[in-house]
């Protein structure tokens, strides 16, 4: 039907924007003043002058930042793929390329927001910090990336 | 292109001259300002990371609006980690490198840039623990002498840490080969699969009209083997598809979900 089709693309859609906005947003931790995230680290400073340099070399800040761009890539080539599947399935079939990759896009979304959460204080050293939505919304576009992937793969294609 | 306006003063008749320092002021501070068309601006690297007894490259270029000219002329300086002065290390002027005969850097630098190719480069060899500091680029080009230098900061290291950027690029790199190659390997398996159900359709099919002439057959497929596969995938998709139908008709087990 329609409908479900139409659905189904929102919640791809949406997935997406979520692992987006949270790869690029620079909000994974703040505090008083400050905001950390996968890319620069920006302070303000007492007068409003904002400082933002690069964040630090560690290979596991790196490697939360390649898992995260990891996870876009899948999404949107499983979206590209859903779209090619879609017109060349035959009737009754599954979109199993497509839901593999969608729920590989969610794995790897869970990955890179477990390592940031275990192994942050190694790059930055502030005491009071909160986390800030960014990383709220990593952890967010996880199961709904899951959904989405377990639904393409449960799905049958009609007509 | 920015000029400098020229103001003209005017002033009212019957008005006493007023001192003429705050025009000059203004007319100086405008030339300055807004006047370089013309300036040379050099490019190095921001930090160099080098191990204990290997050799480095300062990397310096710089970007002029004249012409690369014969009296172009680069000069490198160095500064201590926590000095407070800096020495000339280097110098190239008309075609000819001078270098550090009798400083901290007796022998240690080599002159690798080229001027035509806006390249002003030297390589320090056998780096050591006091080569830590800061290192200013300069180069002239007349008539363009006026513009920024640029400094490399030095560190030497026991050993080299890894760069940024290498464990992203290998993680990203590997994941995604790794999906492809599966992905590659699984619809090569399947296509092999494909062709060999294929041919033992075929070959039932034979079997069952009685028309078994082997001989006729294999020098036929080592004819022309690649149009025939063709066919015979059309063929075992449709099989395939008329299968599922014929099941589908006798039982309604698996009923079509929407």
């Amino acid at each position: 039907m329609l409908l479900l089709l139409l659905g189904i693309i929102v919640l791809h859609v949406a997935v997406l924007v979520l692992l987006f906005v949270s790869t690029i947003v620079s909000q994974w931790i703040v505090g008083n003043g400050h905001s950390t995230d996968l890319w620069q680290n920006c302070s303000t400073t007492s007068g409003n002058i904002q400082h933002c340099s690069l964040s630090s070399v560690n290979e596991w800040l790196q490697s939360v930042q390649a898992t995260m761009i990891l996870s876009v890539i899948f999404s949107v080539l499983s979206l590209f793929l859903f779209f090619c599947q879609l017109f060349t399935l035959t009737k009754g079939g599954r979109f199993y390329i497509t839901g593999i990759f969608q729920i590989l896009a969610g794995l790897c979304v869970m990955s890179a927001a477990a390592i940031y959460t275990v192994r942050h204080p190694e790059w930055h050293s502030n005491s009071d910090y909160s986390y800030g939505f960014a990383y709220i919304l990593a952890w967010v576009a996880f199961p709904l990336a899951l959904l989405s992937g377990v639904i393409y793969v449960i799905l049958r294609k009609r007509e | 292109m920015l000029r400098a306006p020229a103001p003209a003063p005017a002033m009212a008749p019957g008005v006493p001259w007023k001192s003429p320092s705050p025009v000059l002021a203004v007319l100086l501070f405008s030339s300055l300002v807004l006047s370089p068309a013309r300036a040379i601006v050099v490019y190095t690297d921001r930090e160099v990371h080098g191990a204990v007894g290997s050799q480095v490259t300062l990397h310096c270029s710089f970007w002029s609006s004249e012409w690369v000219s014969d009296d172009i002329s680069f000069t490198w300086r160095y500064q201590p980690e926590g000095g407070r002065d800096a020495i000339s290390i280097f110098h190239y002027a008309k075609g000819q490198p001078y270098i550090d005969e009798v400083g901290a850097f007796k022998e240690r630098i080599q002159w690798v840039g080229d001027p035509r190719w806006k390249d002003g480069s030297i390589v320090i060899h056998n780096l050591d623990y006091s080569d830590n500091g800061t290192f200013t680029c300069d180069v002239k080009n007349p008539p363009d002498i006026v513009g920024k230098t640029s400094q490399v900061t030095l560190y030497v290291f026991e050993k080299v840490p890894t760069r940024y950027g290498v464990v992203l690029g290998a993680v990203i790199g590997g994941v995604l080969g790794v999906v492809l190659l599966l992905l590659l390997l699984f619809y090569l398996v399947r296509y092999c699969w494909l062709r060999r159900q294929a041919a033992l359709q075929r070959r039932l099919s034979a079997m069952e009209k009685g028309k078994l002439h082997k001989s006729a057959k294999d020098s036929s497929k080592r004819g022309r083997q690649t149009p025939v596969l063709y066919a015979m995938l059309d063929h075992s998709r449709s099989t395939k598809a008329a299968s599922e139908k014929k099941s589908k008709g006798l039982g309604d087990s698996r009923k079509d979900k929407k």
